[in-house]
């Protein structure tokens, strides 16, 4: 009886299980399936490497979507990659248990807050700001970069923070013991042995940045240039998406899927990079 | 003990589920009205929903559902016959003239900057040389040396299909151009930026944005109607065949006198 109870649940939670994959397995059959005709009728090449994006006159070229999308993401990495190592780092090695108390549940409130109120606040302070001190409409590259910096934190933060723990003791006892201080083990010793879960860290950050939509749409400006200075707007992959979906039917439709496939593909490659960082880890 | 909770466990949810899918059933129905459900521009959209507001006042059984998504989905759910009145901010197609389209108003386009802006005209040339990014300065139009910040709407949108019609003359709107996707975000961009200039409704220009006058004629409901402010369009209401009773009798509410002027209050061009 209680053998046959515990089957079952098994049973159910396997179910659940897979169909997680399910749902994933949909997704990318929907999406390819809506977004492959037009790279057959238009040609792969016109469509990555094009740079003219009219879609209801015949235009389907994104590249200065990919490129911008590219740039906020780098851009985020480097607003957030410093604060965040630094705010793992500072966590795992130099935090007593009250810091550590209070930092732990604040970032995770900080993960919890949904974009389109980080995407209001940019708008209503961050914007101005770059307005009236850089120049330019305020609707730009930085400004999207130090909001998307401030939404991955919480990812690189903590899967740095991950990696930084899993570095055992033994490696900073003994550089200690060979006269090092304190910095010089974090900077020599545990930081390089936790490279790559911070790398792991980094990428995931970056897929979360080139992913994130409400914000970037509020903030981005969405002009479709590719910007040549940081006060230039820009239109991500994502916002193209997001702004034109609505409205959008026939080829342009399909053109968006098809900005939806290179999304995918993107992402894929991301998360693939950082499981192999992590997977490197543990065979360590 | 740990079964019990478990069975507990397995009751709620089971009572939850019930309970769930008999809520459905019942609260939809609240008479035997079937609603009429509108869709499309996402201009037109305030105006219905005010429009769906008075009428139910005078109709309780009346349920009126009016969803946005722009005039381009307004027409497709009309052929489609998901949606009793599909909604267009723009003229319809040669291939979507299937459908009988009824102009339940006009509504102009204005030119919008922020209020601190001195300029008070522009000629459709200079605003279609913004757009197309052949002006690019202020200086160029009489003001300080500072970068125009542009800002058009997205791909698709009836607003700028007929901004494109009316004001560009089939030239591009350039890529440096800002986007925005919807009149709302342009204000709110225009509103907040000295330098911003963009196009919106003329119904939504409040005290924080200023029209421009065009040509020399201010965007005022006056001028269009005198047909002496060009920039205009008409609001659509599309259906697809013979409209049934409840459908019919909301169309007669809007094109009545009561509801032309509840939509001339809003700051649209009635048709009377």
């Amino acid at each position: 009886m209680a053998f046959q109870k515990e089957n079952f649940i098994k049973f159910i939670l396997m179910v659940f299980a897979l169909s997680s994959l399910f749902f994933l397995f949909l997704i990318f059959a929907f999406i390819l399936i809506e977004g492959l005709p037009l790279f057959l009728k238009v040609g792969l090449k016109n469509i990555i490497f094009g740079f003219k994006w009219a879609p209801t006159k015949g235009s389907f070229g994104i590249f200065p979507m990919i490129v911008s999308s590219f740039l906020v993401t780098f851009g985020a990495l480097v607003v957030g990659g410093p604060m965040g190592l630094s705010c793992a780092v500072y966590l795992s090695e130099y935090s007593g248990k009250k810091m550590k108390m209070l930092l732990k549940p604040a970032l995770e409130l900080l993960a919890g807050i949904p974009s389109v109120v980080y995407g209001f606040l940019g708008v209503i302070y961050i914007v101005p700001l770059v307005r009236n001190y850089l120049g330019g409409s305020g609707f730009s590259l930085i400004a999207t970069s130090i909001i998307l910096g401030v939404m991955i934190l919480p990812t690189i933060i903590s899967i740095s923070f991950d990696a930084l723990m899993s570095v055992p003791k033994s490696f900073r006892e003994g550089s200690l013991a060979m006269g090092a201080t304190k910095w010089q083990t974090i900077y020599k010793v545990v930081i390089p042995s936790a490279k790559s879960g911070i790398m792991a860290g980094f990428i995931l950050g970056m897929g979360r940045a080139i992913g994130e939509t409400m914000a970037v749409i509020m903030i981005a400006g969405n002009a479709l240039k590719i910007p040549t200075s940081i006060l230039d707007p820009l239109r991500t992959l994502t916002g193209n998406i997001a702004l034109e979906l609505a409205y959008a039917t026939g080829d342009h439709r399909l053109g968006l899927f098809s900005t939806g496939v290179v999304l995918l593909v993107i992402i894929m490659i991301l998360n693939y990079m950082a499981n192999f960082g992590i997977k490197k880890k543990r065979l360590k | 003990m740990n079964q019990m909770t478990e069975k507990l466990y397995i009751l709620f949810l089971f009572i939850g589920i019930f309970t769930v899918s008999c809520g459905r059933e019942t609260s939809d129905r609240k008479d035997n009205q079937s609603p009429i459900t509108i869709a499309g521009s996402t201009s037109v959209m305030p105006f219905t929903e005010k429009l769906a507001e008075y009428f139910m006042l005078d109709n309780p059984d009346y349920v009126i559902d009016v969803q946005g998504g722009g005039s381009t989905a307004g027409v497709q759910a009309c052929i489609n016959r998901t949606v009793d009145i599909g909604m267009s901010s723009r003229r319809l197609k040669d291939d979507e003239k299937s459908l009988r389209d009824i102009t339940i108003c006009n509504d102009g386009i204005a030119i919008v900057v922020h209020p601190g802006n001195p300029l008070n005209n522009l000629t459709i040339d200079q605003i279609r040389g913004i757009f197309n990014g052949r002006i690019k300065n202020w200086k160029e139009l009489g003001w300080i040396d500072r970068k125009i910040d542009a800002v058009s709407r997205e791909e698709g949108s009836g607003t700028r299909g007929s901004f494109e019609d009316l004001i560009m003359n089939k030239m591009e709107i350039d890529d440096g151009i800002m986007v925005q996707d919807s009149n709302g975000s342009v204000k709110e961009v225009v509103a907040t930026d000295p330098y911003a200039m963009g196009y919106i409704s003329l119904g939504l220009v409040d005290e924080r944005v200023r029209g421009l006058s065009v040509d020399g004629v201010a965007p005022t409901t006056e001028n269009i109607k005198d047909g002496s402010y060009k920039i205009e369009r008409p609001f659509l209401f599309l259906i697809n065949g013979t409209p049934d009773e409840n459908t019919q009798s909301f169309i007669d509410f809007v094109l009545s006198k009561e509801g032309q002027i509840i939509l001339k209050k809003e700051g649209l061009i009635d048709i009377l």
